[in-house]
């Protein structure tokens, strides 16, 4: 593999190209039928960036209607208590649904009312993203239909009862192994055959160009309002910043305004699941090859025959076998560091957070924070380190319950 | 790239054939190893005696994003019963120890032979009698990957073109294509919706301001009577998602074949094949 070495590369926020790569991820493989879409989606999303009046309105909803700028929160008592760097969170999990998502549901409807588009698709997994997008929908009146596996369907009432009562149609998928992967081929497919009038609200860095640049785009609020929120508590910036990936957006939102700052150590936290040596995880990068899913080339978990293999995680928000494109660029680069934690470990750091800052946090940052628990040692006191709690736990307290052998 | 160079091949020849016969071509699909690998090779050695001109030969996908229920499925049951990419590869092999005359297409998406690697498939596809290649998630924009190298190995290259390829596309989608056209009649994926024959003349006659290559058009079609009149449209059909959903139809509950399965799916595309003869 041709990585360029990390000197060579004179900006790290510069990709993709415009045909959609970052190094050799990225792209756009798609069917032909999809093709006229795609190009329209970046030719509106290219002319909305540019369009101040388009900002503006993104800015006021996502004042408003979300709640942003979120906090960065000292956790005090958690820094105390590893003994390490000053630990700050970036308080996404305040945002109005409860997680990052609802950052870029936003932005991709806008864009969509722009497009005079008169119907919004969603894939889903955890249901996150699903009720991020139902939401979002409910607001601006548009009718919404949610893939989502019956495999996930069962696991995750809780959601799909919330999309329900926001209007939106959940439809159960049935194909492959009826899970998120699925769930975004039947998207896709949907999306075929109803081109003239449905946008398809893709959930995170994934997904043919522009999509990965896109949700980044809309997601890199986190980063900087971080940015000046630190600078405005420290007067300096983070030694480290941490996040947890899965498809990886909320890394993507907090890392990117960083990127070009080389002396800040960046990790994503992938999902061990069971342990990566067991076959039954989502880290991507960690445990597996690059290939071509979804319309981009990235890290994949498959087989030696290339057939796509299912993720393993406690967190379903995690359980995805791929992650986006830019991610995998910026680990074959070496610029961001990529590891991962097991369901125990995570399950760990969630009762750790709970009981030391009195947030519960869902167990997608709680991998975050496990690895955060690992480094804290490495780091001095008046070093500073920001994680992303990307999202809150109430949606897993009955399988953190289960997981701990509580009835409830 | 110049594909003009790929003028003398089973394709080329078969289409030449055709149209001196002036009749119009069926093309059949199937997925490779559906439901098992020797029936599958019985099904695909059975296709030209039962009146195929053309066979597409799918490599099983887990993720098979551009097709319909019916497609997945039996790319599904292939997978179950152990296909992969290079036992695809020893069934047109096998194929070819009784037949050097008919064209065959592997159609597939691009993961597995990424995997398996560009090079050494672009020449196991060569040396194993394939003729030329539908990789439905590898548009124009991404010729560099394999469309370019399989030129070079003189595969032909065949691009699917839809309702939504508008005129500022058509050009670069029909860049590099040789063999033949592959239309699509309908929106959406493969097997949901029939095509409809009045869209079809329109589309056709535009296309043919583009290309001088034969144009067959798929997605859709099921019985005789309409494979025969979408034939009369254009110079060829193809038929997929019907035949694997015989290929079902006839398996029982544990997913084995029953013991007349070839017969009944050969039975069936003989009577596509004499109702397109009349086109």
């Amino acid at each position: 593999m041709n990585s360029p070495t990390e000197s060579a590369i004179e900006s790290y926020r510069a990709g993709p190209d415009d045909t959609g790569h970052f190094g050799i991820y990225g792209g756009r493989f798609v069917a032909e039928t999809l093709m006229p879409l795609i190009l329209n989606v970046e030719k509106a999303y290219n002319q909305a960036r540019q369009d101040p009046d388009f900002q503006a309105e993104f800015d006021y909803f996502a004042k408003h209607y979300i709640g942003r700028p979120s906090p960065l929160y000292h956790a005090a008592r958690l820094s105390e208590h590893l003994g390490g760097p000053k630990i700050y969170f970036k308080r996404d999990e305040l945002n109005h649904t409860g997680a990052h998502k609802i950052n870029n549901t936003l932005g991709q409807i806008l864009l969509a009312r722009r497009m005079k588009k008169t119907r919004i698709i969603a894939e889903t997994g955890a249901g996150q993203h699903g009720v991020a997008t139902a939401t979002v929908c409910a607001l601006f009146d548009l009718p919404c239909v949610v893939y989502m596996g019956e495999t996930d369907i069962e696991r995750q009432a809780p959601n799909v009862f919330r999309m329900k009562l926001l209007g939106a149609e959940v439809v159960p998928v049935t194909s492959g192994t009826g899970t998120l992967k699925d769930a975004m081929n039947e998207a896709l497919r949907d999306w075929v055959a109803n081109v003239e009038t449905t946008f398809y609200i893709i959930g995170t860095v994934a997904g043919p160009h522009p999509y990965p640049q896109m949700v980044r785009e809309f997601q890199s609020v986190i980063g900087n309002e971080t940015r000046e929120q630190i600078l405005e508590a420290e007067n300096r910036l983070p030694d480290c910043l941490v996040a947890c990936i899965g498809g990886g957006s909320n890394a993507m939102g907090l890392f990117h305004p960083f990127l070009d700052e080389r002396d800040i150590r960046i990790i994503g936290v992938e999902a061990a699941g069971l342990g990566v040596e067991t076959g039954k995880h989502a880290a991507s990068i960690t445990g597996g090859q690059p290939g071509v899913l979804h319309g981009n080339r990235t890290y994949l978990l498959q087989t030696d025959d290339g057939q796509i293999i299912d993720a393993h995680s406690i967190s379903a928000g995690l359980d995805y076998p791929g992650i986006g494109p830019e991610h995998s660029w910026l680990n074959d680069t070496g610029r961001v560091q990529y590891v991962s934690v097991t369901d125990q470990e995570a399950l760990d750091a969630f009762q750790l957070c709970c009981q030391t800052e009195g947030i519960i946090p869902a167990l997608e940052p709680a991998h975050a924070l496990a690895h955060v628990t690992k480094i804290a040692s490495e780091f001095d006191n008046n070093q500073i380190l920001i994680m992303n709690l990307c999202g809150r736990g109430d949606k897993d307290v009955f399988s953190v319950a289960d997981a701990l052998g509580e009835t409830l | 790239m110049n594909s003009g160079s790929l003028t003398d091949t089973r394709i080329t020849r078969k289409f030449a054939q055709l149209k001196k016969q002036n009749r119009k071509a069926f093309v059949a699909f199937l997925t490779g190893g559906d439901p098992d690998y020797d029936t599958s090779r019985s099904l695909v050695c059975g296709l030209p005696q039962a009146g195929v001109d053309l066979i597409e030969v799918g490599i099983p996908f887990s993720d098979p994003m551009a097709d319909g229920p019916a497609i997945q499925a039996s790319s599904q049951r292939a997978l179950k019963a152990g296909m992969t990419l290079p036992k695809t590869l020893q069934l047109i092999r096998d194929f070819r120890k009784n037949d050097d005359s008919t064209p065959i297409v592997l159609m597939g998406y691009y993961n597995p032979i990424y995997r398996y690697g560009v090079d050494r498939f672009v020449h196991e596809c060569t040396s194993s009698g394939v003729d030329g290649l539908i990789i439905v998630d590898l548009p124009p924009e991404e010729d560099k990957e394999l469309c370019d190298p399989a030129l070079t190995a003189g595969l032909h290259w065949i691009r699917l073109v839809t309702p939504s390829t508008d005129d500022s596309r058509i050009e670069s989608v029909l860049h590099n294509v040789s063999g033949f056209v592959y239309y699509i009649a309908v929106l959406g994926v493969t097997g949901t919706r029939r095509a409809i024959t009045d869209h079809i003349e329109i589309a056709v006659a535009r296309l043919r301001e583009y290309t001088d290559f034969p144009i067959a058009v798929g997605f859709g079609i099921k019985t005789p009577e309409h494979a025969r009149s979408v034939a009369e449209k254009a110079d060829g059909i193809v038929i997929g998602s019907a035949i694997v959903d015989l290929i079902k139809a006839n398996l029982d509950n544990d997913g084995l074949p029953n013991s007349g399965i070839a017969e009944t799916v050969h039975s069936y595309i003989r009577e596509i094949a004499d109702s397109v003869i009349q086109a």
